[in-house]
């Protein structure tokens, strides 16, 4: 009762006053809002791009928005009211897929829109198979994967069947409380080829075989909601092994020298990047922003500051070492060949088809 | 075990701190006799509402023993002394009807159901309320709630009914009747009453015997006249309707005469409360005792004065004059024709009787 | 004088002046109703915007279903008239207007919505619509084997029938997935797959934990309350200022402390195992759960319940327990049968305010709730802002208000609503 009210009204509010603050400056320079996820994922963005692009360019200005976490229902509001402030949204694909279905995201023409690589390879096949929608301009491919108490299991775990043994492994685990990923790892650790997750998981007794093997260890299982969590319940003991994006690990691991390991064994790949809205401001400048900080150079400094890999292909032999940590920061990327023994991207249009079933059935049986 | 079974009820050397430094009730003795309507009378924080909380039971008594027909009762909790107690603002139930009211200590009692309805419409008859059963006590009027307060601390029959200034919200005209009623209700049912209240008019009406209050201690126990004409002390005399006071230092004393300087001139006076020979003496005289140009002779005190002030107040004349050094001594002179002569600032004789005139103790400040 | 008696000849109280008495009358009252009126303008109109359109918007979104026929404006109509009996698929004229409106809808980007919208109802309805406005702009007659080409699910009946049932202007399919229900194979309304039952049985959670919550902080609130009521104004807005404590802590600040409290190498398991309670290998499960959420909500919602139950027992003289135990009842009794009651206003409004409260919460349970402590505000604040299925929360929405004022409507029966104090 008080939720709909709650946002629907301040949403509007919001991005009214948002509006209005940004009209009023708008005469001396060019501001243009970016919404992102804040904290490291932010600042990471604010030393590749941002800064870099203010120095040469002093008649823009970006304002850091963090709240990328309800974007798309954020965006939806400001689209609804006609008012729509922000200039660039940091999205993952699949969100990026339904602000595309919603039509409140732009086309865009990746090869007249953004720079090619290097050595003149449009832009289009750099990126390749990360376009996974029209209005969606990949940035860095994360990955979902396990980290573990070296101390706490029995023995290191090494395959994703590992996750789903309670022998092995004993003691709890924490898992994401959504079916996204723990469906496809269900699957992989009875035993389906990675090539026939999705497959499989279109049938309902897929879906019935995904929901058995997650029983088994359904009592075992901490869920985790907010992307701090599984870093902390490691951190804290009160888990053995969880599933995190790697990011969130590398910093629970090298910053914070945590006894925790990876596990890297059918990693589900994902991706993040932006989005134009429609119908927002400053258009051409924006577009000037983006083809330069989508080029090949800018992907790879990103990684300097966060161990997401580069979503270019020709970004990924400039990635270096960690500005601060100076540690070489390839053997933490998903893509390392080391760690990418076994990957699976996750199934866009799948979810994009199944999400809301799928997650009713979860919660259904979450609650049994 | 100080008890003694011809008082009803006792307080034998009774004292109460709260604060464990003031003593705010000092050593107090006072017997109440079975029937009687005794009445508490004294200036606010002297102490009554005190005494009647620890006899109810609400608070203990610091040190003392407090004695109802024959056992003592210290120790006994409220709920089991059988007091019925009316309260300054009537603590009638909000929740209840004026008959649940009334039933409730019945029903505490367990007593059947019968049997208490015949009680409360009997009591509610008493009080003149019979149609009232089911009303809210919100719906009454001031006197009706009073009424009803007095019915429910009837309607258990309790040996001893206390009553905490029970008028004090009413206008003077509804009091004076409620006072009748509650005296009425007295004599018709004989059940033992402390009453308090710092109204001296209301202790007077109501009272088979008053205790005056002052600072913790019984000043005087009497009857309202014993209380009126023969006052034991300065503070009585002066609690206790309208009174002159002439300061003066006692020259003499002997059996049933002494004699005290006031401003240079000796006045003969009733020896009752007085010190040694030299100390000095608060003389205590009601106004109506006082007569305007006596005949010479006719009274052993006879004085010059000056009349300052005169008041009409038709059957009789107030009259303000300065006599031996004191401008506000008041005489009541009744209204005949031979005092037409008085008019402010005239010199005129006054006197008055020995007898009338009763020599006490030393006035506080001196 | 004499103009006195002609107006009560004439029947009619006049003024001084003529005019009749009643006209004047109306008019001084009018110009007072005006004044009171300018006077609630502002609060009027602050609830209009505030609180009043949002719950319209919230119940008109519930059922709002405009798209489908807005987007396919040249199909639906046809669709009207398509027989969903008769076994057969829509005829070409049908898939030509089809083909018309994907085209349009794909140029306006609006296809994609309408399959968002579809897919609510069927998985499939997204990936479907996204691929046929890929590939509409090349499509060619016969329209039919054209789409059924594109993806053979246009030559399945059962898509049709969704499409028609779900081209009106207004739908409750959001209330009956709300309520767990779903539409049968000939559009009658069934109970939803036992794998997919999860609304009613989260009501029914946030029902009963809100309640088992009221009750929790009226015994928690009530002797605190009581304390409070008899110490002197001094210690007791001393005390006070200790109970609104939590309104004072930011919510993360609580949130740590009651995970640095309840969790499994927290500091009560510590304590617990310390002593000798638990075994260090079954240490018990606090957070993350229901047990959580309880306690959280509790400790968040008690000031709720503690400052009108205090502002009610402060008024309450203490002569009433006074008189009751002169009257014979013993301390409990006077307690039971005379404080009591007298404190059922404040009851009331605590009760009520606490569960109101704990029936729209969400953050706490959200953060200390683990899955067996989730609310149905969750499921409303996912569908707000994960799912974006806005007509599905203001569904549920909209039953949680309706339950909320059933219960209202219940309590004034009961208790009556004029029986409740504030403070
Ligand atoms: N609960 C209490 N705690 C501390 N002191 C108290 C308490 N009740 C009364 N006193 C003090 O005891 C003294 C006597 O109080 P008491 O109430 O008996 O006076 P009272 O004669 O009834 O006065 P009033 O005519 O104003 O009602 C006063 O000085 C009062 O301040
Ligand atoms: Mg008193």
């Amino acid at each position: 009762m008080k939720h709909p009210k709650f946002n629907l009204l301040t949403s509007a509010t919001i991005a009214a006053a948002i509006g209005f603050g940004a009209a009023s400056t708008a005469y001396a320079e060019t501001e243009l809002v970016v919404v992102s996820w804040g904290g490291a994922y932010s600042a990471s963005q604010q030393k590749a791009y941002h800064e870099p692009y203010m120095a040469a360019n002093p008649g823009v200005k970006i304002i850091n928005d963090d709240s990328a976490s309800d974007g798309l229902a954020k965006l939806r509001a400001m689209n609804e009211a006609g008012n729509v402030t922000w200039a660039l949204v940091d999205m993952t694909a699949s969100n990026a897929m339904l602000a595309c279905d919603e039509g409140i995201a732009l086309e865009i023409d990746h090869d007249t829109s953004l720079a090619p690589a290097p050595d003149g390879t449009p832009a289009s096949k750099d990126f390749g198979d990360m376009i996974v929608s029209p209005c969606f301009i990949p940035q860095i491919v994360y990955s979902t994967t396990f980290g573990y108490r070296t101390d706490l299991a029995k023995v290191p775990p090494t395959s994703i069947a590992d996750v789903f043994d309670l022998e092995k492994i004993p003691g709890k685990r924490s898992l994401e409380k959504k079916p996204i990923n723990n469906m496809e790892w269900a699957l992989l650790a009875d035993g389906v080829s990675g090539d026939d997750v999705y497959n499989e998981l279109s049938t309902p007794e897929g879906v019935d075989r995904a929901f058995a093997k997650l029983d088994t260890i359904k009592d075992q299982v901490v869920w985790w909601e907010v992307g701090a969590q599984p870093a902390q319940l490691l951190s804290d003991g009160e888990v053995v092994i969880a599933s995190s994006y790697n990011g969130r690990l590398f910093s629970a691991i090298e910053e914070e020298k945590q006894p925790i390991a990876m596990m890297w064994d059918w990693q589900m790949l994902d991706l993040d990047g932006w989005v134009v809205p429609k119908g927002g401001p400053h258009h051409d400048v924006v577009m000037t922003y983006l083809t330069w900080a989508t080029d090949t150079q800018r992907l790879a400094d990103q990684a300097k500051f966060i161990s997401y890999g580069p979503a270019r292909k020709s970004s990924a032999p400039m990635v270096g070492k960690h500005a601060e940590l100076g540690i070489d920061m390839g053997p933490h990327m998903p893509t390392d060949p080391k760690n990418a023994k076994n990957t699976l991207l996750t199934g866009f249009e799948f979810w994009a088809d199944n999400a809301d079933d799928l997650t009713e059935r979860f919660q259904a049986w979450l609650s049994q | 075990m100080a008890s003694d079974n011809k008082h009803y009820v006792q307080f034998v050397k009774v004292q109460k701190s709260y604060d464990g430094e003031i003593l705010v009730v000092k050593e107090l003795n006072l017997d109440i006799e079975r029937g009687e309507f005794l009445t508490m009378l004294g200036p606010s924080g002297s102490g009554k509402t005190t005494c009647l909380m620890m006899l109810a039971g609400f608070e203990t008594a610091t040190h003392g023993e407090i004695v109802l027909d024959g056992e003592p009762i210290n120790n006994v909790p409220p709920h089991k002394r059988n007091i019925g107690m009316v309260f300054q603002n009537y603590a009638l139930f909000p929740h209840m009807t004026v008959a649940e009211n009334l039933a409730f200590p019945l029903e505490v009692r367990n007593m059947g159901k019968p049997e208490i309805e015949k009680r409360v419409s009997d009591v509610l008859n008493l009080v003149q309320l019979g149609e009232f059963g089911n009303r809210r006590p919100a719906q009454l009027s001031g006197g009706q709630q009073q009424r009803v307060a007095v019915a429910r601390s009837l309607v258990f029959e309790p040996k001893l009914i206390l009553m905490d200034e029970p008028l004090g919200a009413l206008d003077k005209q509804l009091r004076e009747q409620m006072q009748y009623e509650i005296k009425h209700i007295h004599d018709n049912l004989g059940v033992t009453s402390v009453y308090v209240t710092h109204d001296q008019s209301e202790a007077l009406t109501m009272s088979n015997r008053i205790a005056v209050f002052n600072d913790g201690v019984i000043q005087q126990l009497a009857s309202p006249e014993a209380l009126y004409e023969e006052p034991d002390n300065a503070f009585v005399a002066q609690f206790i309707g309208e009174n002159n006071t002439l300061v003066g230092d006692i020259k003499e004393a002997s059996n049933g005469v002494c004699k005290v300087e006031v401003n240079g001139i000796v006045i003969d006076a009733l020896p009752v409360n007085i010190g040694a020979v030299g100390g000095k003496s608060t003389l205590s005289l009601r106004p109506e005792r006082v007569t305007v140009a006596p005949e010479p002779g006719s009274c052993p005190n006879i004085v010059d004065a000056n009349v300052e002030e005169l008041i009409y107040l038709g059957d009789h004349i107030r009259t303000r004059i300065s006599v031996l050094g004191h401008d506000d001594f008041i005489v009541k002179v009744p209204n005949s024709s031979s005092h037409a002569q008085l008019k402010p600032g005239h010199p005129v004789k006054v006197g008055w009787h020995a007898r009338d005139c009763r020599a006490l103790d030393a006035p506080a400040a001196a | 004088m004499a103009q006195a008696a002609t107006a009560i000849e004439q029947d009619v109280m006049v003024t001084v002046d003529g005019t009749p008495l009643k006209v004047s009358l109306a008019r001084s009252l009018r110009r007072n109703k005006l004044k009171a009126l300018l006077l609630v303008l502002p609060l009027f109109l602050f609830i209009l915007v505030t609180f009043f359109i949002p719950i319209v918007d919230m119940l008109f979104r519930s059922v709002e279903n405009q798209i489908v026929g807005t987007v396919l404006h040249r199909t639906v109509p046809l669709l009207a008239q398509w027989d969903e009996r008769s076994g057969e698929l829509p005829d070409e004229t049908l898939f030509a207007a089809l083909a018309e409106d994907f085209k349009e809808a794909t140029a306006a980007k609006t296809s994609g919505r309408v399959g968002r919208r579809l897919n609510y109802e069927k998985p499939g309805f997204s990936g479907l619509f996204r691929k046929t406005g890929r590939k509409v702009k090349t499509i060619e007659p016969p329209y039919r084997e054209a789409f059924i080409k594109i993806d053979k699910k246009w030559g399945d009946l059962d898509i049709w029938r969704l499409i028609k049932r779900e081209s009106a202007a207004f739908t409750i399919a959001y209330y009956v997935s709300a309520m767990d229900l779903s539409y049968g194979d000939s559009n009658e309304i069934i109970r939803k797959d036992e794998n997919n039952r999860i609304y009613l049985k989260l009501f029914w959670r946030t029902l009963w934990m809100s309640l088992f919550i009221t009750f929790m902080c009226l015994v928690l609130a009530y002797p605190i309350s009581y304390l409070l009521s008899t110490l002197s104004v001094a210690t007791s807005n001393l005390l006070l200022i200790l109970v609104l404590l939590p309104f004072w802590t930011s919510l993360l600040v609580r949130t740590s402390a009651w995970i640095a409290l309840l969790q499994q190498e927290g500091i009560i398991n510590d304590l617990l195992v310390w002593v000798g309670v638990v075994a260090n290998d079954d240490r018990l499960q606090m957070i993350h759960n229901r047990t959580g959420t309880i306690v959280a909500m509790i400790h968040i919602l008690l000031p709720f319940m503690v400052l009108p139950l205090y502002s009610v027992m402060k008024t309450i003289p203490p002569s009433y327990l006074r008189a009751a135990r002169s009257l014979g009842a013993n301390q409990f009794t006077a307690f039971v049968r005379v404080y009591m009651p007298n404190t059922v206003s404040g009851i009331g409004a605590g009760c009520i305010l606490v569960f109101i409260l704990a029936i729209g919460y969400y953050i706490t349970p959200a953060l200390v709730g683990g899955q067996s402590g989730t609310l149905i505000s969750n499921f409303i604040a996912h569908h707000m802002s994960i799912s974006l299925n806005w007509g599905l929360a203001a569904a549920l929405g909209s039953i949680l208000l309706a339950v909320v004022l059933v219960l209202y409507f219940v309590y004034d029966k009961i208790v009556g609503i004029d029986n409740m104090k504030l403070g």
